[in-house]
């Protein structure tokens, strides 16, 4: 006699009828234009954590069952790939996201040196912001500017060659202004 | 316009990150106000990051060079008449001329730096599409047979025989099937993948189109590291001129044939460059590397059949088309045939890029190209092929340029990225890092890559601090076999080459210290 299929548990959806509801607007508007904008793609999931953070700097805890339901995905599933990917942050960074080399050629040319002189200096760590908000620090693993490091990257894409730690600060004055 | 003075000032992510922006702001401010009619073309970078910010200036006798041009320049380069190519300070002469750049075998990146990369009738101007064109009008299997008779070895690294990648997808029989460019090129002392999507989209574009034609897939992802914005935004124009232009779309160039193409971004992970771990980064998964077989070339992104190479070795695949698998076959050495573009980076004098046919030394290289040290002080270690190449000392720099020769010294060619290090570097604090990044960037599906990275780090600190420093040394050897004979993929498997390298070659690093 065959064996009887066990009955399957029912999907349980945590979810309430308004994904958005309780989210603040900002985010809500960034989690439905990002879904609407790419649900349909496949593997979609990359794509729309993207363009979450590229809006909010972050992806939200509160977007991700919102998310993981409106992709079929278990919130687990959103929550590992949020955190297995350095890019994704789950919480809101500074004014100025500023991406310090810590890669091989960018070591040859003084990184390290210059890695100690931006934590002393802004007196943060790596994955930190600055007491005054301004300036979160990051670690990255290559910027693809090898010939002429040490390589630091200012928001999305400000790119800066041969920085020394004076022109380092020189910098950091300059993304305060910029964003104060 | 056509009286107008024609300027070329590079859009490359190095060249902006030594202020090209600003030197072409300070010619177009300095032409207007001067009333001289200029047409500015924002070209790839020919590849000299020395002489970056470069303009060049068409004269009847060829382009002309000045460099490193700053924004401050400008206004005495316009009094001195560059415009004629005039002498001043900072000219070069004919860019061509310039012996770093006439020494190269250009094939590959023939277009880089000629005209706007994404420009579609630049790009056929220059010869674009004529391996497309070519193809079109061949069946799949003769495509393949040229690429496999090519010589063409994955240049991502592994230097698998493209050819017989794209002989078992054409083989497969497959509702779906898909074209994947692996450009996530992570490997510090690498931005030849940059430069080319950068400089010349289209030949990507292009490579990918005729490798869809080959084996028959109508879909192509371009999988991009979220660290080149530069490159995203090019690709992302260059698609849709090629759309526009009909090289893409459901009719390829006339020939019924469908090809699309998506750009998609990863996010920060470099273990989304060995090739299963990007196909389910691309399914929208943790990067986790996948065990083999099934092959990609069988089972792929989405379970189906997929082809997937590097930027390189794709954007190599038109000039194999246009002009022939033995014109390509013809340079190289051994079983390295054709031309590597190969990446000077870390401290040298003159860095950049230098397209080569294999046989090349590094000596040559680090010297006759690349200058020296930039620091002045004696090169003393070479790193080659990214975090997971050897360290190289003096006594191995005449090793030729050839996958294998690099493979019977200990040592990889990987992507040719050539990472130089002058004597003020600490080699021990190399091999700790060697493990320190295996450790960020493991994906964690296996136990001696996941745990074994840690642990290197730390007995490399018990060496260090000269705890018990011999029985500390046969831990590190023991962990690092551990890790070569037990990983799952290249990460953990490759990360004791630079420090076992760095043991053998440069042990006096690893003695007790003061």
């Amino acid at each position: 006699m065959a064996a009887q299929p066990l009955p399957l548990n029912p999907p349980r959806r945590r979810v309430a009828a308004d994904p958005a509801a309780g989210l603040e607007p900002a985010i809500a508007a960034a989690v439905k234009a990002a879904l609407d904008a790419h649900r349909d793609l496949p593997g979609a999931l990359m794509p729309i954590l993207h363009a979450v953070q590229d809006v909010l700097g972050y992806v939200p805890a509160d977007a991700v069952p919102w998310i993981a339901s409106d992709l079929n995905l278990t919130r687990a599933e959103v929550h590992g790939v949020i955190s297995f990917y350095h890019h994704f942050r789950t919480h809101p960074p500074g004014r100025q996201v500023v991406q310090i080399c810590r890669a091989e050629a960018c070591q040859a040319l003084g990184a390290r040196a210059l890695e100690a002189h931006a934590k002393q200096s802004l007196g943060i760590d790596f994955h930190e912001t600055t007491a005054d908000g301004a300036i979160t620090l990051e670690a990255v693993y290559c910027l693809g500017n090898c010939g002429c490091g040490p390589s630091v990257l200012i928001g999305t894409d400000e790119l800066h060659a041969r920085v020394t730690p004076d022109a380092f600060d020189a910098l950091m004055r300059k993304a305060r202004e910029a964003t104060a | 316009m056509s009286d107008a003075l024609k300027i070329y000032v590079s859009r490359d992510a190095t060249a902006l990150a030594l202020g090209a922006d600003a030197t072409a702001q300070a010619i177009a401010a300095e032409a207007a106000r001067r009333g001289v009619a200029i047409e500015l073309v924002r070209n790839g970078s020919r590849g000299m990051f020395w002489v970056e910010p470069l303009v060049e200036v068409a004269t009847p006798a060829g382009r002309v060079a000045y460099g490193p041009v700053s924004a401050t320049d400008v206004a005495a380069l316009f009094d001195a008449g560059f415009g004629n190519g005039a002498a001043h300070a900072l000219k070069l002469g004919l860019t061509e001329e310039i012996p770093y750049f006439k020494k190269q075998e250009r094939l590959t990146f023939a277009r880089v730096g000629l005209a706007d990369p994404l420009s579609v009738a630049d790009y056929v101007a220059h010869g674009g599409y004529a391996g497309l064109e070519n193809a079109l009008a061949m069946s799949g299997a003769d495509i393949v047979a040229a690429v496999t008779e090519s010589g063409l070895r994955g240049r991502g690294g592994a230097a698998f025989p493209t050819g017989i990648k794209w002989k078992t997808v054409l083989g497969v029989e497959s509702a779906q099937k898909y074209i994947v460019c692996n450009a996530d090129e992570g490997d510090s002392g690498t931005f030849s993948d940059r430069m080319l999507m950068e400089g010349d989209p289209l030949s990507l574009v292009e490579g990918m189109t005729i490798a869809g034609v080959a084996v028959g897939a109508t879909q192509g992802y371009i999988y991009l590291r979220s660290e080149y914005p530069h490159a995203h935004r090019a690709l992302k124009a260059a698609i849709a001129n090629a759309y526009a232009a009909g090289w893409l779309g459901a009719d390829v160039h006339g020939s019924g044939k469908r090809f699309d193409l998506e750009v998609r971004l990863g996010a920060g992970a470099y273990i989304c460059g060995e090739e299963t771990s990007l196909l389910d980064s691309l399914e929208g998964k943790r990067g986790q590397v996948r065990f083999k077989p099934p092959l990609p070339a069988i089972k792929g992104l989405f379970g189906q059949p997929t082809v997937i190479n590097n930027v390189i070795s794709l954007a190599s695949v038109p000039i194999i088309l246009a002009k022939g698998a033995a014109f390509y076959r013809d340079y190289g050495v051994g079983r390295s045939r054709g031309s590597l573009p190969i990446q000077l980076a870390g401290n040298l004098k003159h860095p950049g890029l230098v397209e080569k046919a294999f046989g090349v030394t590094l000596r040559e290289l680090l010297y006759d190209y690349g200058g020296g040290s930039y620091s002045g002080r004696p090169i003393r270690a070479v790193q080659v092929g990214g975090p997971l190449g050897a360290y190289m000392p003096e006594s191995q720099f005449n090793t030729v340029l050839d996958y294998e020769a690099f493979a019977a010294v200990g040592a990889m060619l990987g992507h040719g990225g050539v990472v130089a290090f002058d004597d003020s570097v600490d080699m021990l604090d190399q091999a700790r890092y060697a493990m320190e990044f295996c450790a960020v960037e493991s994906c964690g599906k296996c136990t001696p890559c996941r745990i074994g990275s840690t642990r290197g780090v730390e007995v490399i600190d018990r060496i260090r601090s000269g705890i018990e420093r011999d029985k500390n040394l046969a831990v590190l050897n023991d962990l690092c076999n551990t890790m070569r004979f037990g990983s799952l993929c290249a990460l953990g498997g490759l990360t004791p080459d630079p420090v076992v390298s760095a043991l053998k070659h440069f042990s006096e690093d690893f003695a007790v210290r003061a």
